[in-house]
């Protein structure tokens, strides 16, 4: 019998093209999905170089992240995107693709969306594959039990190239989650739990392997949720093992084995478990029955608090680096140390990004908008589906009708203000309550001050005009 | 690219923690379809104020570290995107090596496969090089894995074996990579044997 070993010592050791002495190996990479931001340098490369693409059949495209998400077919026709370079990034990512052979879908294609949302939606992502994209939360894929990790473009033009990345190997870290989710507690907030507990550079170096009831009871769109923010506590990708929700979720699938291969592969998925008595490195354990809906106060994913709680003083904060990191966050958010969480106002709601675009994240916050409207102090409240399938199935639902008699913009989907690649961004100064990933100075836009919460905690914002703990809105 | 060995020159005595790659180079310039250029925008929310014009309290426009080759900075530097952008704007900016505690994984992935050295050292000797680099020039010794100063400062490094043996020659890891073709060949032919389910419709064959 081999040793026991953990579900990313088992998809890495299926990957190794060769192992070098001092320990890096060449790793084969099954699945790379691309969109418009990070691959024009790197087909510049391929043609500079005269260099192929060895595996278009594993690549895929789909533009996301600067794409507009207002109306994009007028009278039958493909409206311009307005700002000139992303309209020169879109059109270079489609022209790419067409001279070495990708698979593009387009802006217009119902199948269009955010890479992590259309990489399993379409059954390119499997489990036990290896899944790269030039966007760091890639690691979204490891819901499905892919070692999935975000690149750089020069990454992505090896990836191109040779199908394969030189990489040393992590050191496999569990974080263990137990027990049943309180009222109202979303995976959102296990995530943000998750990285309050470890800090926002307790992964560095490791892959993170989700374990527990807490994770095994989570929907699919869950864990993608967690997966998702991995990268957030430092590790590149984080994992979940594959279960039987997995193999659902992938049956029938378009681009899912059919058949007979079907069969191979379900089979080949079942063994890739941790085997019992595998050792990390490293372990963390979370009580999921104490976590309660959190919000993230400064500009580290790792400044999160209870919404019952209050704003943190530096003082609070052992490390000289950190209280000097919290002081420059507050003063950036506009809050003082002692103000009640609940008592913060906001202007903006949005409800988007690869964390929180899935069909499940819209009909948590519909449950709470549902015959509400928006306060009268919100600016702006924008709903960003993941796909153009996720919003097609959140029509059929009638979730559109909720948001918009709320008062919520429901538009096409993309990136948006998770980045602020697009016109959609926070303006300098106002403050949102986002169920985005990252709260960073200018992530949302120049001067824009970012909440991080989950699907129903921003909508309750958006009902109360401040951070409000959803619990006293619904019950 | 070209070849690191050593390098002797100012260091900008920055030291932020948490560093993440939208301070160090703003989204809105990940718009171009190019590597040169991103120095314009390294740094901008520190380097600029809100109405476009330069703040000369910032470090990187005190006269005296402008252009300086050598970055010191805190724990945790390039947290956050992927961007590769944020080591082709340091370079642009005309940075080529990096001093701090600890990266990203994936900054520092970057910013080697760019030529950049990212070089790991403890806070405190980072703190103490910090100290220096506002009156001395610091000397960054690749070969023999040091980093020195003026003042009889000596701090060895780790660096990867290879990371080393590509910066130190200036080597492309693609070219060094497709060297392996056979071998890559190989596991394509397993894979398709063990798990036929992984090719696309064209599968191998299309490749011939
Ligand atoms: S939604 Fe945000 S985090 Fe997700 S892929 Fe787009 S830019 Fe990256």
């Amino acid at each position: 019998m081999s040793n026991p070993r953990t579900l990313y010592e088992k998809i890495w050791d299926d990957h190794v093209v060769e192992r070098r002495d001092d320990g890096t190996c060449l790793i084969y990479i099954d699945r790379h999905i691309i969109h418009e931001v990070t691959t024009p340098q790197a087909f510049e490369g391929l043609r500079a170089t005269g260099r192929k693409l060895r595996r278009p059949d594993m690549t895929l495209a789909v533009p996301d992240h600067n794409v507009p998400t207002t109306t994009r077919i007028k009278d039958g026709k493909l409206l311009p995107i307005d700002d000139p370079e992303s309209a020169t990034q879109v059109a270079t990512l489609k022209a790419n693709c067409a001279a070495f052979g990708v698979e593009h879908i387009e802006m217009t294609a119902p199948e269009q969306g955010i890479v992590h949302v259309v990489g399993p939606e379409q059954g390119f992502t499997l489990p036990g594959t290896t899944v790269v994209c030039g966007d760091s939360h890639t690691a979204t894929h490891g819901a499905f039990g892919a070692l999935a990790f975000g690149i750089g473009t020069s990454e992505v033009e090896h990836v191109f190239a040779t199908q394969t990345l030189l990489l040393k190997q992590s050191k496999p870290m569990e974080v263990r989650v137990e027990g049943s989710l309180g009222f109202s507690v979303a995976p959102k907030d296990v995530a943000l739990a998750i990285i309050g507990e470890i800090g926002a550079a307790g992964g560095t170096g490791f892959v993170i392997e989700y374990t527990g009831s807490t994770m095994r009871d989570m929907s699919i769109e869950g864990r993608m949720t967690v997966c998702n923010m991995a990268i957030e506590g430092g590790a590149r990708s984080g994992l979940v093992a594959p279960d039987d929700k997995t193999l659902a979720y992938f049956m029938g699938r378009p681009r899912a084995p059919k058949g007979a291969e079907w069969e191979m592969a379900a089979a080949y998925w079942r063994t890739l478990p941790s085997d019992p008595g595998a050792t990390y490195a490293r372990s963390v354990f979370i009580d999921a029955t104490k976590i309660a809906p959190l919000v993230t106060w400064g500009t580290s994913p790792e400044d999160v608090a209870p919404i019952t709680g209050v704003v943190p003083s530096p003082a609070d904060f052992a490390e000289p680096s950190k209280q000097a990191a919290v002081e420059k966050a507050l003063a950036y958010m506009g809050l003082t140390p002692g103000q009640r969480l609940e008592d913060v106002e906001v202007q903006d709601i949005f409800i988007g990004s690869c964390t929180n675009s899935r069909i499940e994240d819209l009909r948590a916050a519909a449950a709470v908008l549902k015959g509400r409207k928006l306060a009268s102090n919100i600016r702006q409240a924008l709903v960003v589906p993941g796909s153009g399938l996720v919003k097609l199935m959140a029509e059929d639902e009638g979730l559109d009708r909720i948001f918009i008699e709320a008062g919520f913009e429901w538009r096409e989907p993309g990136c948006s203000a998770c980045l602020g690649m697009n016109p959609d961004k926070v303006p300098s100064g106002e403050r949102c309550a986002s169920t985005s990933n990252r709260n960073f100075v200018g992530r949302q836009g120049p001067g824009a001050r970012t909440h991080l919460v989950s699907p129903a905690m921003a909508a309750a914002a958006a009902v109360t005009g401040r951070l409000t703990d959803v619990r006293q809105l619904i019950g | 690219m070209d070849a690191f060995k050593t390098l002797t020159g100012t260091a900008i005595p920055f030291g932020q923690r948490n560093v993440d790659t939208d301070v160090i180079i703003p989204a809105e310039y990940l718009k171009s379809i190019s590597r040169s250029g991103l120095g314009r925008g390294a740094f901008k929310t520190i380097r600029f104020n809100a109405d476009g014009s330069e703040n000369p309290e910032a470090i990187f426009n005190q006269p005296q570290y402008k252009g300086a080759p050598i970055l010191i900075a805190g724990d945790n530097f390039g947290c956050g995107s992927s961007r590769e952008h944020a080591a082709w704007a340091l370079a642009d900016l005309g940075v080529k090596a990096i001093i701090a505690p600890s990266y990203s994984d994936i900054f520092s992935g970057n910013a080697f496969k760019n030529g950049l050295l990212a070089v790991v050292l403890p806070q405190d000797a980072v703190d103490r090089l910090l100290e220096v680099a506002t009156e001395a020039e610091i000397t960054i010794d690749l070969e023999n894995q040091v980093v020195t100063t003026p003042f009889q400062d000596r701090f060895s490094f780790e660096i990867d074996p290879f990371r080393k043996h590509c910066l130190m020659n200036g080597l492309d890891e693609i070219g060094i990579t497709l060297q392996m073709g056979d071998n890559i060949a190989a596991y394509e032919a397993t894979q398709k044997a063990t798990k036929p389910w992984l090719s696309g419709k064209a599968g191998i064959e299309r490749q011939g």
